[in-house]
This record gives structure tokens, sequence and C-alpha cells, in this order.
């Protein structure tokens, strides 16, 4: 049972069938999944989506696949908790946190899109998964083609962080570190593509892929109660996982589960990679590419492939674009893990850190009903604060040595 | 003025099948009109209705982006290098199948 109708340009509207491609070959705008709301409307409800299970898959008839998932049938409805520690340290007295460090199996929002890339790719009858990956991507595609029994081809840029070489390698499959930046490893793909029957999860089968975020909004509205937030502040690389949690809460809105939104979406970038938001601070519409240089690798993408509509959510819903410097993100990371107990990547510490200067701006009242995004691990990103978290204290295993140690006395 | 205009590969059915054009015109607007003369039917792929540049179409003069020169009115001279690349994904395209 699918409610996908077919796939559609978003610039120039032409129409075409469900198959895996990603381009207009008119206008050579991005192609995006049409769904059929009104059948949607009428066999999907509030009630029957709280019936469902406990993933993702409790929105499926919204989702791109034609049958049951094959694979990662456990991702997702991560933890939505209220930041009461973090909201004291920020300001803000209704704060909550999206939790997808937690995200099942890779630990990160990845797994959302990688599951229904995987089971479109199985139905569409591709034998072997590729994609170009900033390292979350990586991992995700890693172990999901290995749980689906396909071949895999993964591309990195060669310098990123040993957690996430050593958590995509542990699944068996083609690694690929390519002597270049994010935007070299995605040209560079975008070619192969074009000569390989794969199916590049975020190059081929893009708006498949894509769509598998909108349940990061999804789980949020439901999970605050049917209510859809005043703000949502979210990490931009390429702006997939942003339009798409903008187009969740409007598909939400469409079909009448919650009211008139007046969510504000933000988007967070690292100072040494922010062509979307400096864009946004610009008030223009258009990106010019950047070379990163930032530690928080996950989200330095200096060419976003849908900047463009990035920019569009942020300004459509009245919210703003805000970045961060390195020492910001550890800073980010370091006030997470030590109010709300959540070790986060740098990505997480960049979306932490633009929320305080959201909040300093005024932009972000007090009490507005606020949900950061937090979307990866830091458990895969520890060389970004391995120097500046303290260190082991050792000692005799001697109460005197201890005592001495700490210079307290006994009770 | 002759400037030399790269031609990507899913447009070049309409170049008879020629990856590299020639043609004239004393800014960017002046050049595509004058490939519009030679080669009918390019100008809709590369503006939409309402007569913009589509988004998704960069051109680039010596390498570097006319959005961030002066749009279609970026001045040209005889001997630069036109390049029209579609931009998807960040990347650009070289699908054989488009
Ligand atoms: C942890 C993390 N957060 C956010 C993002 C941003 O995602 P998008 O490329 O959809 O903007 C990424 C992308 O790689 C990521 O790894
Ligand atoms: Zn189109």
């Amino acid at each position: 049972m699918s409610f996908v109708k077919g796939l559609q340009c978003k610039e120039c509207k032409r129409n075409y069938p469900k198959e895996p491609i990603h381009v207009c070959e008119f206008c050579f705008g991005p192609l995006e999944i049409v769904y059929d709301y009104e059948g949607i409307r009428e066999a999907v409800s509030r009630d029957s989506i709280e019936a469902g299970p406990r993933s993702i898959w409790r929105y499926r008839e919204l989702l791109p696949i034609d049958g049951e998932p094959t694979v990662g049938r456990h991702v997702g409805f991560t933890p939505l908790l209220k930041g009461v520690n973090l909201g004291k340290v920020l300001g803000l007295t209704n704060l909550y946190i999206k939790n997808d460090s937690v995200n099942h199996p890779t630990l990160s929002f990845k797994d959302r899109v990688v599951s229904v890339a995987i089971t479109k790719a199985k139905e569409f009858g591709y034998e072997t998964v590729a994609c170009a990956s900033t390292g979350n991507l990586a991992n995700s595609v890693a172990a999901h083609s290995a749980e689906a029994g396909l071949k895999s081809y993964i591309f990195i840029p060669s310098d990123l962080e040993s957690g996430k070489i050593l958590g995509t390698l542990i699944y068996g499959t083609n690694l690929v570190g390519v002597n270049g930046n994010y935007d070299d490893v995605n040209r560079l793909c975008s070619e192969i593509a074009a000569n390989y029957r794969w199916a590049f999860v975020n190059i081929t089968i893009r708006p498949y892929y894509g769509d598998g975020s909108k349940t990061f909004g999804y789980e949020i509205v439901e999970q605050l109660g049917w209510r859809a937030p005043d703000h949502i502040i979210v990490p931009v690389a390429g702006s997939s996982l942003i339009i798409k949690i903008w187009k969740a809460l409007k598909e939400f809105e469409h079909l009448g589960f919650i009211d008139r939104i007046k969510t504000k979406i933000h988007a967070a970038q690292a100072t040494g990679c922010s062509p979307v938001t400096t864009a946004i601070k610009n008030g223009v519409d258009f990106i010019k590419p950047v070379k990163p240089h930032t530690i928080a690798k996950s989200i330095a993408i200096g060419n976003p492939a849908d900047g463009y509509y990035g920019i569009k959510t942020v300004v459509e819903s009245g919210g703003y674009g805000e970045d961060v410097s390195d020492e910001e993100i550890v800073e980010g990371m370091k006030l997470l893990a030590r109010t709300e107990g959540i070790f986060t990547e740098t990505a997480g510490g960049v979306t932490v850190s633009v929320t305080k200067k959201l909040v300093e701006q005024g932009r972000i009242k007090r009490d507005d009903l606020t949900v950061i995004s937090i979307t990866g691990n830091g458990l895969k990103t520890q060389e970004a604060v391995e120097n500046s978290i303290g260190k082991l204290t050792v000692i005799e295993p001697r109460i005197a040595s201890f005592q001495k140690a700490f210079n307290i006395k006994e009770e | 003025m002759p400037v030399s205009v790269r031609i990507p590969s899913p447009l070049m059915k309409l170049t008879k099948n020629q990856g590299e054009v020639s043609a004239e015109g004393k800014d960017i607007r002046e050049v595509l009109s004058d490939m519009e003369r030679q080669y009918p039917g390019i100008k809709e792929r590369l503006y939409d209705e309402d007569g913009s540049l589509r988004r998704f179409i960069n051109i680039y003069k010596n390498e570097e982006d006319i959005r961030f020169l002066n749009g279609e009115s970026t001045h040209v001279q005889d001997g630069d290098e036109i390049s029209i690349i579609p931009a998807i994904a960040g990347g650009i395209l070289l699908s054989k199948n488009l």
C-alpha cells in the first residue's frame, strides 16, 4: 500500500514517474515525492499513528516506500526530553531536546533517511548502494547495507574523525577516503553515479532518502502532545534535514493533525562553514559556496545541495540563521553534557551554542516552546573535545592517596 | 566579439552535439540570445517563464559564477570562456542518462 503518486520537479513542476531519478531533465531542478494526501487523510489519524510501532514506521503512510520496511525496523522514536537544567542556563523555561544521539542503530538522525533509502533501493532492485558522506551517513549506510545484504561503497573526505572511520569499517564495507573536502567527494560521486548502476542514497535516490528526515519533525510534534513548537533549531549541512522538518510540520497542518503552525525554524552552522546562515544574514536567496574550516566536520558542506530551499525554509517560517566558532562549539558540547547528561557530537555543540545566541539576540523569548535538534553522538567526535575536558586523576590504591589527590578530609 | 561557451552534455542535443560553441555579445544576456539564434530551443532550457535564469543553471565566466559578478549584465570580451553548468546535488551534472 503506497500513497506515493510520483515525483515532481520542485522548480518547473513537471511530473515524473516513481523511478530512481532525482533531477528534472528539463530544468535541472530537484525532484520531490508527491503524496496522495486525500488518501492519507482517510487512512491515517492521530490515533492510528499512536497505535503504531515505536519507530519511524508509525508514519509509514507518509514515507515513500511501496512495501513494508525491510531494514532499520527500529529506527527513530528517540527521546524528546525537557531540558530544565540547560533551560536555566540559557534563560528558557520551556526548552526541549530531541535526542537523536541515541538513534538506533548508528547514533545519528541519518538512520532515518538511510532506512527509508535502502528499503527503497531494494524495492528498485539495486544490488549495490553507495553515498558521499561527512561521516554519519557513512556509518548508517554501512550498517543498513550490511543488514540488507547489499554491497556498499562509501566515499568520505580522508581526514574524518577516527570514530567515524572505524564506525563505518566495522560493518565490512568498501570505504573510500578521498583527498579533498566533502564538496570534492560529492562531485566525484556525481560522476561515479552516472557511470554505475548503484543506488547512491543521497544522489540517485535522493528524493526518497530525504523524506526519511520528515520523521524527525513528526516525532517532535507528536511527542509534544500534537503541538508544533514556537522554535526549532536545526544544524545545517546540505540543508535536507531542515527543509524536511518544515515539510513535516506543514503536512501535519494540512492533514488537520495540528492547528495552524507558527513555528520558526532556525538554521545553525559553524562559522568556518556557514554558506546558509551567511545568505540568510545577507538577505539573499542564493548560496556563495565556501571552503570549510571547522571542527564540525559532519556539517562541513561548503556547497549545499538544497541550500536555496534551506534559506527559503528559514525565511518563510520567520526564523533566523546563526553560526558559532569552534570554541563555542566545544563549549556547547560541554554545556549539554554538564547540564543534561547528553554527550552530543560537534553538530550538537553548534545547535546548543546557536540557541544561546538566538536567546541573547532576543529572537527566542524566555517562555517560548523551543526544541533543540541533537542529531549525533559525541563518542564519534572525541578529537573535538579531548583537550578541553580535564583529565583522569590517577592515584595509588590507598585512601590516603585519594584524600591527598582531592584534598578532602574524612567526614 | 566571439566568446567560447561550454555546453553541458544534457544540452548538447540542441547544439548539434558540440560541447563548445562560439557566440557573440557584449554581456552574458547578449551571448545567450545569440546562442538562441544559432541553436533555437536552448533559451527555454536556461530561462524560466518569468525570464529569469533558471535556479539550477550556473553560468560561469572564466570559472567565476556570474551571480557574484554582475549577473546577466556581466560584461564579456574576446577570448572569455563561458560555461553553462547544471548544479546538481552540490556537484556538477555529468550524467550520460539525461
Ligand atoms: C550530525 C548531523 N547533523 C546534521 C546534519 C545536517 O544534515 P543536512 O545535510 O540534511 O543539512 C548532518 C549531515 O551530515 C549530520 O551528520
Ligand atoms: Zn524542472
